[in-house]
């Protein structure tokens, strides 16, 4: 009974991109999938009915949704190599904490700030930066959230570093300009193998940010 | 509508606790033991405290998780309309309840505040199963709740007419997928009450509003869930935790008298 493990993601997916770094960060071979969210496959279907969104990590036939869900599970189930949450609980509630901050406050925002245009933007953009400017508060002097090594919150927010070229074009801003510490700690991470194999080119990004606005009528 | 016979529950809100924190201590040779330090505390005294507002959900869920590991803890009811400049201090982000104090440093967001207390109280009553997978599985269910039940319980006591009927019907769907995960399981958790079970029975308490609001018996819809809701509350964590439904529903008459509606 050989040991299968499946990562039904999409190229784009700040979501899928934890999960990558999270397997890499561990050195475990899994098998990518890529979805077309279009057309949704019925593997997903069958792996993901309540939301039918990627990613799904399947661990020998077995779904596990949910992105930080699923990084906590990677975490518990091969503990052996570059544990990605504090033993500590207070430290590991205050991980927890943080990682859920950049789910609850940067994809609505950035979302707006390449689809939208004028008021709503403009709203999104303020609070992007905003939430940007928070995490650059906790980041601090330290060279990760995590402290002196790469850890949970790391990986939730760096995937956003692919989107940033996207935001700045279309929000009219800099990550520089707006919370400069992010900018180093954020090069600190793609020094990483996990984290550069893991993300993607942000030009290509930005080309498939066009066509999205193409498709909503905004170019 | 007939009247269900509801156990009555007085709510217990102490203003402050001079019982002495209770922690469990591992002993080397036959398990865990509950300790309890005497009143005479050093300066260095272990001090718990949450903050929190009787009808919240998110609040129970706290209350319920320290009672399962039999743990003290001082509650402080916080006015959310006027709020303390401790809950200010202590939640900036989101200067919101419940958040629990633990020697002085904060832990916010209900679901968050139940894994520390698992994971610092280790000795008692697991919250959450020990196999990664299940322990998945348990937070996958808990973020269901406060993705589709707490809005969705929202929608159906504050809108009306047609927008109340969908409501309703969106509401119950999602209490039957619940329902479905529930089974013939005793508790989402199993054989033993845990994570999913603690982050549901807090909408217990709310029920009675959403079905006198929106005129159903979420009985009717969901007998299982009921049954389940009832087998919780023969717990004393649960039902020490849970404020009485016709109090959150005088509540909810004046906070939409407030709203004018």
């Amino acid at each position: 009974m050989a040991e299968t493990l499946t990562l039904l993601d999409y190229w784009p997916s700040m979501f899928g991109m934890r999960c990558r770094i999270a397997l890499r960060e561990k050195d475990i071979k899994f098998e990518y999938q890529e979805q077309d969210l279009w057309s949704k496959s019925p593997l997903l279907l069958e792996m993901n009915p309540i939301y039918k969104k990627i990613p799904v990590l399947i661990h020998n036939g077995k779904p596990i949704c949910e992105s930080l869900i699923i990084v906590e599970y990677i975490d518990e189930t091969w503990k052996g190599k570059a544990p990605l949450l504090p033993s500590d609980p207070y430290e590991r509630a205050q991980a927890r904490f943080w990682a859920d901050y950049v789910d609850k406050k940067f994809y609505d925002p950035a979302r707006k700030v390449w689809g939208t245009k004028g008021e709503e933007q403009e709203a999104a953009r303020k609070q992007l930066v905003q939430a940007l400017k928070v995490m650059e508060g906790v980041l601090g002097n330290k060279p990760f959230f995590g402290g002196d090594s790469f850890g949970f919150v790391d990986m939730a927010m760096i995937p956003y570093n692919s989107w940033f070229h996207s935001y700045e074009t279309f929000g009219n801003f800099t990550i520089e300009m707006e919370c400069p510490k992010l900018v180093p700690w954020a090069k600190r991470c793609l020094q990483k193998e996990s984290v550069s194999k893991s993300l993607v080119d942000p030009q290509k990004l930005l080309g498939f940010v066009v066509e999205m606005r193409k498709k909503f009528g905004l170019e």
